[in-house]
């Protein structure tokens, strides 16, 4: 049975709450490394490298990151309970459903901790 | 003659379902889809479906003519019709029951789920329950719902999760109760929607809004309730 255990808040609410919040730091993310990349001239490495030294930047990108990990989760999560059930695949639906979501939180706990290594490396 | 493709299922003799090509004379006139099921009926005794009032207010002959759902009864050949030819099969992801009968046992679970009638533990009053004109206006656009399961199973939220997702209208009968002035508890019943399923499956595609023969809005109704469950949180 599809249960809510495994959701990322435990509430419907803070889930959906979560995703809009993650979704705008995204969007502000985008924007702005966007911005530099278009108006702030040649990106060249030291320029980049000059850029990804700034704390706020650092901040800004580890923000953007874990809101990329949670926006992922609660958005996969939602995808395998729809698709990767029980009521559509008998019961390996579950143990399925069960590998993704594993696969799923090691891929973006990876993502994060290789992101502050190359950030604070 | 008309060319209408109709889903066919009899559990008893049939291994599975499969669509049957018939051929109906409408006389040349623009029926209503139920017209053309009561003639197709006069052809084949056999022919399943359900139907009661004949005039879009029961709610009982919910069907997908080409692909889209909706009241068999209010809805002329010609506004479903596509490549001369009308496809017509049971409202989909509910189990079929037979030809165009579909088991609506999970619609009406999450229906009452959602206690769909007024609750008020205040001391009843002489005569009763008076509600100012403005505040009974907020009922508009969600009273007017038959049940008719056009909008749920047109959801795939409720396709994937109809046993824990209630469905857009259920969601609307929720917000009915939750807008109305005399019921006194909106808490418990805000409290029993805040799970990852009942409301925010809905990813406001809005293919109820698309399909509801009664013109009503699920969508918005489950705006105003995610709205509540926001401000009950903060």
């Amino acid at each position: 049975m599809v249960t809510a255990v495994t959701n990322f808040g435990r509430s419907g609410l803070s889930d959906w709450l979560i995703q809009r919040i993650t979704a705008l730091v995204l969007l502000a993310y985008m924007l702005v490394l966007g911005g530099i990349v278009l108006f702030g001239g040649e990106v060249t490495y030291e320029s980049w490298r000059g850029l990804f030294s700034q704390t706020w930047m650092r901040i800004f990108t580890l923000a953007a990151m874990l809101s990329i990990a949670a926006h992922a989760w609660i958005g996969l999560w939602a995808v395998s309970t729809d698709y990767l059930t029980e009521r559509l695949m008998g019961p390996k639906g579950n143990v399925l459903r069960l590998i993704f979501q594993a696969v799923v939180v090691a891929a973006l706990f990876v993502y994060v901790v290789w992101g502050i290594q190359i950030l604070w490396g | 003659m008309l060319q209408v493709s109709l889903y066919r299922y009899n559990p008893e003799t049939d291994e599975a379902p499969y669509m049957q090509d018939v051929q109906v004379d409408t006389g040349g006139k623009d029926l209503m889809v139920l017209d053309v099921l009561e003639l197709l009926k006069a052809q084949d005794p056999t022919l399943t479906y359900r139907r009661s009032c004949r005039e879009g207010v029961c709610g009982s002959d919910g069907l997908n003519m080409n692909g889209k759902n909706g009241l068999a009864c209010i809805t002329p050949i010609s506004e479903v019709i596509r490549g001369g030819k009308l496809v017509l099969r049971p409202l989909p992801g509910l189990p079929v029951i037979r030809d165009l009968v579909v088991d609506m046992s999970l619609f009406y679970k999450q229906y009452e789920k959602v206690r769909p009638y007024l609750i008020n533990d205040e001391p009843e009053p002489a005569i009763e329950r008076l509600q100012s004109p403005e505040d009974r206006a907020k009922l508009d656009g969600l009273y007017e719902c038959i049940l008719c399961a056009c909008c749920s199973t047109a959801c795939p939220s409720f396709w994937w999760n109809p046993d824990r997702f209630i469905g857009p209208s259920g969601l609307l009968q929720a917000y009915r109760f939750l807008a109305d002035s005399r019921d006194t508890a909106t808490e418990s019943r805000l409290a029993e929607l805040d799970d990852p399923f009942s409301v925010f499956r809905c990813h406001g595609i809005q293919n109820c809004v698309s399909v509801c023969p009664k013109g009503l809005n699920p969508t918005r109704a489950i705006g105003h309730i995610r709205g509540m469950l926001l401000k009950r949180a903060s």
